[in-house]
């Protein structure tokens, strides 16, 4: 297992009007996982990255990067960490690629126009490079904004929401450039609202409401212990009750005996083997079926599932 | 330790914001200047005795040069660290391993080479209308360098505290000007009558602008060394303020 590169303990932000937006979190970052932070509006994602970035001053609690205690130590940790963030800040009126070359200074790096050139390739930003940030499409201001955070080449970098507002075409280029990234070595952390993102992208997940991180683990790993599979098998002639070979599986006679509804599964696939069983066991007893509607919990199933428990709680 | 890299960056660029509107910023207090001089130089100075065997344009030379100063180097300061606040991009500064030494030296100095050279542009102006010399110049620049560094960091903190448009002009409109117009600018406060000579003691701007008269003609209102020591303080002062702002992260950190 990698070594840990970000660590918080206990960490927790009020702000000033009593609003609780960190409430001890607790989180260990390992070197180059891509890290999927969920969570809905106002959960405390990005004041959680505020925290480890240094724009929001913590309540309490503490925070240590690349060895670092990020309240003393905090040149030698940024200096590591690249963020971008949500909203589109940037001078509009710079060029490209003065702007990147800005940001590599800011680090106090030398300028290095080789590697500068690099990134604008990457980011297919290099036609751009000469023309004002204000003359760009969103998408094209976003990869800037990547482009700025990538120019000090840092080792754990902050996506904000990266793909919030992007069309379709190019949240699919953000993804490979995510990839890219990964294939580099950079540690990635991630927040986004489309989980869809998140089930594609990360190795783990965290889900976070309230300030609260309610869960963090592999994306396989919550899938397989959260997910689920449902299917609706629609019969040729209406039962009463079920026939004993099926009884031992989670099977409900529903819409008046025309169709069997199976809930169960753990995410690994053993639900769908289990439909396929139960198919075969309805043939034997003579059942005959005319078509099975089969779904499998999705990632933003879990979250919804995980979030409404929540706020019952 | 201070990283002279990032220092480099954030001046470099301050710089590069002024460039980028280097018409309006130069033509604008030559313009000024140039009217000054026509009316208070030319048209009503021609009818004033001279002031302490100063002729009256050149008199109002040192006075002149602060107004746009203070105004200037006011104005450039607060909005170079009020922008990125106002547009969002502080984020970058705030994430970066730069501290309170990148960030003033960057800000600040980029705003007090502006302002030095619209003192040597205005200086050049006031050649063309008036004749004078400077008695002490290396002490006129480092007073002007004084002056320049001390109203940089009263801008920055003018530039942090403000939280929209209006409070950022507000102090420069309301206070700075009147009190620069007040601190004896186009007359000397010994023409003031009583008790308003005395009162105008309590105005400081009084003191920078004697402070830089004295440098070019050897004579003030007040004592030079008051003068400087009335510039020291205030920069300090303003040190202070901005030390603490960095160190709490007081509108600059949620």
């Amino acid at each position: 297992m990698n070594e840990p590169i970000l660590e918080l303990d206990g960490l927790s932000k009020v702000y000033p009007g009593g609003l609780k937006a960190l409430d001890n979190v607790d989180l260990i970052i390992r070197q180059g996982e891509i890290f999927a932070l969920l969570g809905p509006n106002g959960a405390g994602k990005t004041t959680l990255i505020g925290a480890i970035c240094g724009l929001v001053r913590p309540t309490s609690g503490t925070m240590r990067a690349f060895g670092h205690d990020l309240a003393t130590g905090w040149r030698q940790a940024r200096a590591r960490i690249g963020l971008v963030p949500q909203e589109l800040a940037t001078d509009m009126f710079e060029p490209v690629e003065r702007a990147v070359a800005y940001s590599r200074g800011l680090f106090g790096l030398a300028p290095d126009p080789k590697r500068i050139e690099e990134i604008l390739r990457s980011l297919s930003l290099w036609d751009k490079r000469d023309e004002r940030i204000m003359a760009l499409s969103g998408g094209m201001k976003r990869r800037v904004l990547i482009a700025k955070a990538l120019a000090h080449e840092p080792d754990l970098l902050f996506l904000d929401e990266p793909t919030a507002g992007v069309d379709v075409e190019l949240r699919k280029g953000m993804w490979a450039i995510v990839d890219e990234m990964r294939d580099r070595g950079v540690t990635i952390i991630l927040t986004t609202h489309y989980i869809e993102e998140a089930e594609l992208m990360a190795d783990r997940v965290g889900i976070i409401n309230r300030g609260k991180l309610l869960m963090v683990d592999e994306k396989e790993a919550m899938m397989a212990r959260l997910g689920r599979t449902e299917a609706h098998i629609s019969l040729s002639s209406p039962i009463t009750e079920l026939p004993p070979s099926i009884a031992q599986y989670p099977v409900e006679i529903e819409k008046g005996g025309t169709s069997l509804c199976y809930r169960g599964g753990d995410g690994t696939g053993r639900g769908k083997a289990e439909v396929a069983e139960i198919t075969k066991a309805l043939i034997a007893a003579g059942i005959d079926y005319d078509g099975i509607d089969l779904r499998e919990s999705s990632l933003e199933d879990i979250f919804v599932s995980l979030l409404g428990e929540e706020e019952a709680a | 330790m201070i990283s002279w890299r990032s220092t480099w960056s954030i001046y470099t660029r301050e710089l590069m914001r002024f460039l980028r509107t280097a018409f309006q910023s130069v033509l604008a207090p030559v313009l000024t200047t140039a009217l000054y001089f026509i009316v208070f130089g030319a048209a009503i100075g021609g009818r004033m005795p001279d002031l302490g065997g100063v002729d009256y344009g050149a008199f109002i030379i040192p006075g002149l040069l602060m107004l746009t100063l203070l105004g200037e180097t006011t104005s450039n300061s607060s909005f170079g660290i009020y922008m990125p606040r106002f547009t969002g991009t502080i984020y970058e500064l705030l994430s970066a391993p730069v501290g309170v030494s990148e960030t003033l030296v960057g800000f600040v100095g980029a705003a007090m080479t502006k302002s030095l050279i619209l003192a040597a542009i205005i200086l050049v102006t006031a050649r063309l209308f008036v004749d004078y010399s400077i008695a002490y110049p290396l002490l006129a620049v480092i007073y002007i360098m004084l002056v320049a560094a001390a109203f940089s960091l009263f801008g920055f903190i003018l530039g942090i505290w403000a939280d929209n448009f209006e409070k950022l002009g507000i102090i420069p409109m309301l206070f700075l000007t009147p009190l620069t117009f007040l601190g004896g600018t186009f007359y000397s406060i010994d023409m003031l009558p009583k008790p308003w000579d005395t009162i105008a003691l309590a105005n400081p701007i009084v003191y920078l602008v004697s402070g830089l008269r004295w440098t070019f003609y050897g004579s003030s209102d007040v004592n030079i060394w008051v003068s400087f020591g009335i510039t020291l303080g205030f920069l300090a002062t303003c040190t202070a303020v901005i030390a603490y702002i960095f160190k709490t992260g007081w509108r600059l950190r949620a």
